[in-house]
């Protein structure tokens, strides 16, 4: 197999340095929404002169690059071991190249091997698919506001929130509201319905794969997206809890199947350096996305 | 509101002429300290009768930094340029609140008079910015490229092989580094009333 690693490589630099056109344009629509001179609408120039300046520079857009999630979708016939072995060897090398910065930090001892590796680190996901080309999506998911994600067991008292998409709505708002600025908002909210606890996390990451324009198929997680994403704009806690008028760019919402005993809603959370980039890799081509 | 530039060591005076919602720019020395920064000063310097005589060096040179000093919540990315001197190149602020727990005791035993961030912190920070003379300062997060182009110079490292990279207190000079005044001296925060607003909003959705 021919070695990718340096399609990799670009793949991380474009997704720390680059940030989408989507999460950009929807940060340029929350400045205009602002009041003049305002705090938030300061944040916001900030913002959007360090998205300008991080693409020109070649470097990373926030210093805390994050854990790199790697989805891979592979055609039939591709070895995984070899395809984990270069984009680890890649990640390594974007350290090197400071477009990571050193993050994996070995729990038990506390220390830093200094090149982003570890037997858990980064996180990969492998799938066949019947395509003829690889895709690889990256995130690079930072910890602020990994930290300020929640979920909750339904029903919950405390919430007056029971197993339907009332209760859905309820805890995703108290999320949003625990979270205050700590997560770097405005953020993207990606909520999971169902699932285990375990599933239901990775489920809610999974949402920030979608385009922010992109509209739930189902009918019923459509409308909830619009109304949380209206609703939750009304608490006024603004670009990092500055007070304002963006408080969530998006909510993104998918179910899955769970257990009669349980019913888990989990809301992870995005700040608004909202870094993913996906390379594709056909007929000897690579193109980053 | 107002806006000021602030040469370090700052008095406790001008410090105690600011206010909630004041801009202010930053000139001189800064130092880093996060998570293992905090937890190792606590267990270092503050838990045992004496500093142990291996730490004492780097005791010494915190509290000289520190004594009206700044203090900034930041693991950054860093290079080496061609002559092997050490730069940021993207240096935003990490989440404070992690510091809660540790905060008062830092303000009061070095004398620290800002504590710059993102997201605020708690009443026990609140209380030691009052009882001691300092503010906390909120610096946008995420703007980290922005935020490192103010850093002009790394003047040194502590703990670097032990903490690691982001966790080392990194001792930089600063030049018109742009921030706001989000805790003051008064016993003002903005994130406590804009917590109490929220909830109320929060509330009527409910």
């Amino acid at each position: 197999m021919e070695n990718l690693a340096p399609h990799f490589i670009e793949l991380i630099r474009r997704a720390s340095t680059d940030l989408p056109a989507d999460i950009e344009a929807a940060l340029h629509q929350a400045r205009a929404g602002e009041d003049e001179g305002s705090a938030a609408q300061t944040a916001f120039d900030s913002i959007l002169e360090n998205v300008r300046l991080s693409r020109a520079h070649s470097t990373p857009i926030c210093q805390d690059t994050g854990t790199p999630i790697f989805y891979v979708y592979y055609p039939t016939g591709w070895s995984t071991l070899a395809l984990k072995k270069q984009i680890r060897e890649a990640v390594e090398k974007a350290t090197q190249m400071s477009y990571l910065r050193p993050n994996s930090v070995d729990t038990l001892t506390g220390k830093n091997p200094g090149n982003n590796l570890g037997d858990d680190f980064p996180y990969f996901h492998f799938e066949e698919w019947e395509e003829p080309y690889l895709k690889v999506d990256l995130m690079l998911k930072g910890g602020g506001c990994e930290n300020v994600g929640a979920q909750y067991s339904m029903p919950d008292s405390r919430l007056e929130a029971g197993r339907d998409l009332e209760g859905v709505r309820r805890a995703v708002l108290d999320a949003v509201h625990q979270a205050q600025g700590m997560g770097c908002a405005p953020a993207v909210i990606g909520v999971a319905v169902g699932g285990d606890r375990g599933s239901s996390y990775i489920k809610s990451k999974e949402q920030f794969y979608r385009p922010l324009d992109d509209v739930n198929a189902d009918p019923r997680l459509a409308e909830l997206e619009q109304r949380l994403a209206r609703e939750a704009n009304t608490l006024g806690i603004g670009p990092m809890g500055f007070g304002g008028k963006t408080t969530v760019l998006s909510v993104k919402i998918d179910s899955l199947e769970r257990l009669p005993a349980s019913y888990f809603v989990t809301a992870s959370y995005m700040c608004w350096a909202d870094r993913r980039r996906s390379l594709i890799y056909r007929d000897g081509v690579a193109t980053i996305e | 509101m107002a806006s000021y530039d602030l040469q370090i060591p700052i008095s406790e005076e001008t410090i105690r002429s600011l206010h909630v919602g004041d801009q202010v720019r930053l000139y001189g020395t800064v130092v880093t300290a996060r998570d293992a920064a905090h937890k190792y000063m606590k267990d270092t310097f503050f838990k045992g009768a004496a500093i142990p005589p291996a730490e004492q060096a780097i005791y010494d040179e915190l509290a000289r930094l520190w004594k009206g000093g700044v203090m900034y919540h930041c693991g950054p990315v860093v290079a080496k340029d061609d002559e092997g001197r050490w730069k940021f190149v993207s240096a935003g602020p990490t989440t404070s609140t992690r510091e809660e727990p540790y905060e008062y005791e830092v303000i009061q035993r070095f004398g620290l008079r800002a504590v710059i961030g993102k997201g605020g912190m708690g009443p026990k920070t609140l209380a030691a910015c009052q009882d001691y003379g300092a503010v906390y300062l909120h610096a946008v997060g995420g703007a980290a490229t922005l935020i490192a182009s103010y850093v002009k110079e790394v003047l040194g490292v502590y703990k670097k092989d032990e903490l690691g990279v982001p966790e080392a207190f990194w001792v930089v000079r600063v030049e018109g580094f742009p921030a706001v005044v989000t805790m003051d001296s008064h016993g003002v925060s903005l994130h406590e009333k804009l917590y109490e607003e929220s909830r109320a909003r929060l509330a009527a959705l409910m």
